[in-house]
């Protein structure tokens, strides 16, 4: 469903992905875990047609991203790990907006709309500017809003960040749902080991753009002679602290200071 | 289609939604309406030029309209900085579909923002020349409105954060807006002034408009809605082109 090939992106003289290769097949629940700033989002940004590779070749669903990018696009949805609604907009409205961009059926949509919002409890308040919510309610609404196209490939970068358990339990619940009913293959990241040792079918490690790790959950931990994949994990990429890259909203707080 | 619609509508929804913007974008306008307007009519009906009133309104209802447009484009910015943009980018709709949708919001919101101008101007008492060209003057704006998103667009496309704005403020929207004839008549000006003004796309787009609201053409009616028109599409061109090598 996802091959990648010799993936490499270079931003000046930085090497953020270097030369990695995996493949995820129909149907999986992959991981993609590695510390901040080892390349994860912009992998993504990568298969998801947002970047343009350096080098290397992929395949989502069979297209070519960077050719083929109309194709490639109706084959995956995604849940961006930092915020993507319309804050001007009503919760009602950016969910709107999205299944009407993604071409979902109108009767479809409605169902989808309300089945979500009901599902991450924003239904009574699908009518307010999605501005006045609070960072948990605009993840809530961010992933519904990644689920009311049922793609073949789900991309989903940091999805429970800020969650609280049961809600993440909730997501987890739902899209491993649709994992098994539809076949929907899923490639997600995240911060939580227990998380990705629960839920992930497969998992990879990366790390300073590079991937030094692949396997189960239990191939990880006999690899590593360790307990849990945390243990693992920390065992692979050691226990430094990363210094990463400002993002968006961090550009957006350095502005706001400087003016 | 759908895809067009619905961007359309996000960009009405949000100019309804901010009426701080509606009023506040007025303020110029009408400002330089009122001083200019009732300051240099005087001097200009002494000079043989007849009512400057009816002579700068269009030039003003332009600048309503350019600032609403090339803002409304520039917007892209924020929808990057904000993260909107990459929703609607990894949507599996071909991105000239997104670039048309947007444009023709933002070029319909300049254009309401150029009638609402125009109906405010009949207070300080303009009055229109013939009931006719009515619908003609709308189109004029619409063009003037869908020239200048495109534009924004374009711009936007190309800067990554809005610490350029300043410049393109100062550097493009400002002259383009006094070197177009908005506020001094075209005849008889010195030879590298004229020249300035007949390449500035929206010296067509005011004279245009002069044609239609007041009756005072400087190219005529034909000229300029040909010339307006071909830059329209060659910006809407340029526009959808840098919209689609966007990367995030």
């Amino acid at each position: 469903m996802i091959d990648v090939k010799n993936l490499t992106k270079k931003f000046k003289d930085f090497i953020a992905v270097d030369s990695i290769s995996f493949s995820v097949k129909e149907g999986e629940i992959f991981a993609f875990l590695g510390p901040n700033g080892a390349g994860k989002s912009t992998t993504i940004k990568m298969l998801t047609t947002l970047l343009r590779p350096t080098s290397g070749d992929i395949l989502i669903n069979g297209h070519d991203p960077t050719k083929e990018q109309n194709e490639a696009r109706c084959s995956f949805g995604i849940v961006f790990q930092d915020p993507s609604l319309d804050d001007e907009l009503t919760a009602f409205e950016n969910m709107e907006f999205h299944g009407i961009l993604y071409e979902v059926p109108k009767e479809i949509r409605s169902k989808r709309i309300e089945q979500l919002l009901k599902f991450v409890e924003l239904w009574d308040r699908k009518d307010d500017f999605v501005k006045n919510f609070s960072g948990g309610m605009k993840r809530r609404l961010e992933v519904a809003r990644g689920l009311i196209h049922h793609p073949k490939i789900l991309f989903l970068d940091e999805p429970t960040l800020g969650l609280d358990p049961q809600t993440r339990n909730h997501i987890w619940t739902y899209i491993k749902g649709l994992n098994q009913e539809e076949k929907m293959t899923v490639f997600f990241t995240t911060h939580y080991m227990e998380e990705a040792e629960k839920v992930a079918s497969r998992i990879a490690i990366i790390d300073h753009g590079k991937i030094i790790a692949v396997g189960t959950p239990e191939e990880l931990r006999q690899k590593t002679n360790t307990h849990s994949l945390e243990e693992a994990f920390l065992a692979l990429t050691g226990t430094t602290i990363r210094a990463e890259q400002a993002g968006n909203i961090d550009n957006l707080r350095r502005m706001r200071r400087v003016h | 289609m759908n895809t067009i619609y619905i961007l359309w509508l996000r960009q009405l929804k949000r100019y309804f939604r901010s009426k701080s913007r509606i009023i506040g974008s007025l303020g110029q306008p009408l400002l330089f309406l009122v001083a200019l307007g009732f300051g240099f009519g005087p001097v200009f009906q002494k000079a043989g030029g007849g009512n400057y009133i009816d002579f700068l309104v269009p030039g003003v209802i332009s600048m309503g309209i350019i600032f609403t447009a090339l803002f409304s484009g520039i917007e892209i910015i924020w929808d990057r900085q904000f993260g909107f943009l990459k929703e609607t980018l990894v949507a599996p709709t071909s991105r000239l579909e997104i670039m048309i949708g947007r444009t023709l919001g933002g070029a319909t919101v300049a254009s309401l923002q150029g009638i609402i101008i125009l109906v405010l101007s009949f207070l300080v008492g303009f009055r229109l020349d013939n009931m006719m060209l009515l619908p003609l003057a709308l189109v004029f704006i619409f063009l003037i409105a869908l020239l200048f998103t495109a534009l924004g667009t374009a711009i936007a496309s190309v800067l990554e954060d809005m610490q350029g704005f300043q410049l393109i403020m100062n550097f493009l929207v400002m002259p383009l807006f006094f070197l177009s004839g908005a506020l001094f008549p075209l005849e008889g000006l010195p030879p590298f002034l004229e020249v300035i003004a007949r390449a500035d796309p929206l010296s067509y787009g005011v004279d245009g408009l002069r044609g239609a609201l007041a009756n005072n053409a400087h190219f005529g009616l034909g000229p300029d809605f040909l010339i307006l028109s071909v830059i329209t599409v060659v910006f809407l061109l340029i526009g959808s082109y840098l919209f689609s090598k966007i990367q995030i």
